[in-house]
């Protein structure tokens, strides 16, 4: 129930922030803008406009995450308005769970009006939506898990850091998850055992975002196979679980002075 | 009934690039509040009241030693349902309005929502900030905030209220508010622990008060046996004695002081009083009053914390050093 609570809570104090108006107003705008981009490519402008409008939904949905991520949990920290919450009968897990919930109900939000405002390009851009256009939920789906997952890293980063690094780590740790595979290969080729087992660890224990990105898939009117589906929704259960639980691991640790 | 108990209660912080500095912050502090009593925690600043609250709540950890609230062991979440705690400079969420802010903290002891409504229109009440209630806290001035914390360290009718700094950023009718609050806690049988360094404040409301000074406990007691300890002096006030009389009297006298007409003279000594008295009808001088003068908590504690200045350098710089 408390969990529900600081979660309700959480996704209030988000959306009262200017800055995640400014971010889904101007993901809008991008994906408007992919209509005018699509009229002036010929023979590929639906192409365009799926890759520029999910490509939006995507980046700015990982800004919102990391930002907003990191600065609900933080600034309790730095505002001392932490104390408050914990001299409540509120337990440490029970506020990690509640920030991250809200979190997740904020993307949850966030990304719905950008989807609706995708479906809104193709429909201007068709004059229709059919069945067919449903492929796209698919990759909506897949940039959530991928959302989910890195606030789950900036959870775990504004626990243990201070807002500015945990920023910085965030998106270096995002990056480096979409090129992971890269990271196998780097380490196969080599030829040397040790930087091999070094990068096959690196691999297993980084997430992995490369397999969440069917963007392009979908662009071309290709189906999202069934394993992916299932692959990637467990995969990201599973690391999220082990994120929030570093989370609280940590947080239970913590003292503030 | 004990409402809180402190056993050997230690915090060192580990200081310094490499954590290998320690800074001993509250030592050995073994406390007992008794249920329904208001108990004062003194101490300038950086002796140790705040951590003793913080470690209370759990917000740091002890190093050695423990405590228990309500009989319960700190870790146990479930006793915070009957307990409040108002830290110091509290800070709220800048976009929330008073009354938003008070029924999310009802929420979290789970009340419901009509009783959150309830407790929160009572409150705001109470603590002057009816007019205010739907503005939001970013534009609350620092007083108001410190209205608004002990209204949030009331909403669940707490059995022991804790309060660090009440009085802290408060104008005068804000501090007699809260004054009055806490007497309205004493009568309704509720336990009270707060951290002061305005002594009036301990003077006006506390049952018993313990003194804190480099995070050593100096002294604690009733009060009023406090302060009565060493009963110091009595006060004889002349008007228009003559030179002489003075002169006669100067030996008996630990101060002497004219204003106007009026001498005002202190004498430390019980049979000194006798003597003087009798200079005084000899002379045939006009007294004015006679009072004793009380050991006021000031004058405590001062003296302890004089008394235990160097020795807690002395602790601090075995730790430091080491």
């Amino acid at each position: 129930m408390r969990v529900a609570t600081i979660a309700v809570h959480t996704f209030k104090e988000s959306v009262r922030q200017k800055v995640l108006y400014n971010l889904v107003a101007f993901a809008l705008l991008l994906i408007g803008a992919a209509i005018l981009f699509g009229s002036i490519s010929v023979g590929v402008e639906r192409t365009i406009l799926i890759t520029l409008g999910l490509s939006s939904i995507s980046v700015f949905g990982l800004l919102i995450a990391i930002f907003i991520g990191i600065d609900l949990v933080s600034k309790e920290i730095e505002r001392r308005t932490i104390y408050n919450i914990l001299s409540k009968p509120v337990s440490r897990v029970e506020f990690i769970l509640g920030k991250y919930s809200g979190l997740l109900l904020t993307l949850l939000v966030n990304t719905a009006v950008m989807t609706a405002g995708f479906y809104g390009a193709l429909f201007y851009q068709k004059r229709a939506l059919g069945p067919e256009d449903m492929v796209f939920l698919g990759a909506v789906y897949f940039i959530l898990l991928e959302l989910a997952m890195v606030v789950g890293i900036a959870v775990v980063f504004s626990c243990i850091s201070t807002p500015v690094l945990s920023v910085i780590c965030t998106f270096c740790l995002y990056v480096i998850g979409n090129f992971s595979t890269d990271l196998r290969t780097f380490g196969q080729e080599t030829g040397s055992a040790f930087l091999g087992t070094v990068c096959d660890i690196l691999y297993y224990s980084l997430p992995n975002f490369g397999d969440f990105n069917v963007i392009s898939r979908v662009a071309h009117a290709d189906n999202i196979p069934g394993y992916l589906w299932v692959g990637n929704s467990a995969y990201a259960a599973l690391y999220i679980t082990v994120l929030v639980s570093i989370a609280i691991l940590v947080f239970e640790q913590r003292e503030f002075r | 009934m004990l409402a809180l108990e402190t056993i050997e209660l230690t915090k060192d912080y580990r200081l310094g690039f490499w954590r290998n500095r320690i800074k001993r912050a509250l030592d050995r502090l073994s406390l007992q509040v008794e249920a329904g009593e208001v108990f004062g925690l003194l101490g300038p600043n950086g002796a140790g009241k705040t951590t003793t609250l913080k470690l209370l709540f759990r917000l740091i950890f002890p190093t050695s030693g423990t405590a228990r609230i309500l009989g319960k062991q700190l870790d146990d979440v479930s006793t915070r349902f009957r307990v409040s705690y108002l830290p110091e400079n509290p800070a709220f969420y800048d976009h929330l309005s008073a009354d938003e802010f008070l029924n999310y903290v009802a929420s979290l002891f789970g009340l419901s929502a009509a009783e959150g409504r309830r407790r929160s229109g009572e409150l705001i009440d109470q603590v002057g900030l009816s007019a205010s209630r739907h503005v939001p806290l970013r534009r609350f001035s620092k007083g108001m905030i410190q209205r608004l914390g002990i209204a949030q360290a009331l909403i669940n009718d707490p059995d022991l209220v804790v309060l660090d700094e009440p009085m802290s950023g408060l104008d005068p009718l804000g501090r007699r508010e809260v004054r009055e609050v806490i007497l309205r806690l004493k009568d309704r049988k509720k336990t009270v622990l707060f951290s002061t360094h305005i002594l009036t404040d301990a003077e006006t409301l506390c049952d018993r008060v313990a003194v804190l000074h480099h995070g050593r406990l100096q002294g604690c007691g009733e009060l009023n046996s406090i302060l009565s300890l060493g009963a110091s002096a009595t006060e004889l006030v002349l008007e228009g004695p003559s030179a002489e009389l003075l002169d006669e009297v100067a030996p008996y006298t630990s101060s002497l002081v004219r204003t106007g007409e009026r001498v005002r003279l202190e004498i430390p000594e019980e049979d000194q009083v006798q003597k003087a008295f009798e200079v005084i009808l000899r002379r045939r001088a006009k007294l004015i009053s006679v009072n004793p003068v009380k050991r006021s908590l000031e004058d405590y504690f001062l003296q302890k914390v004089g008394n235990s200045a160097e020795s807690s350098q002395e602790v601090a710089s075995v730790y430091d050093s080491n």
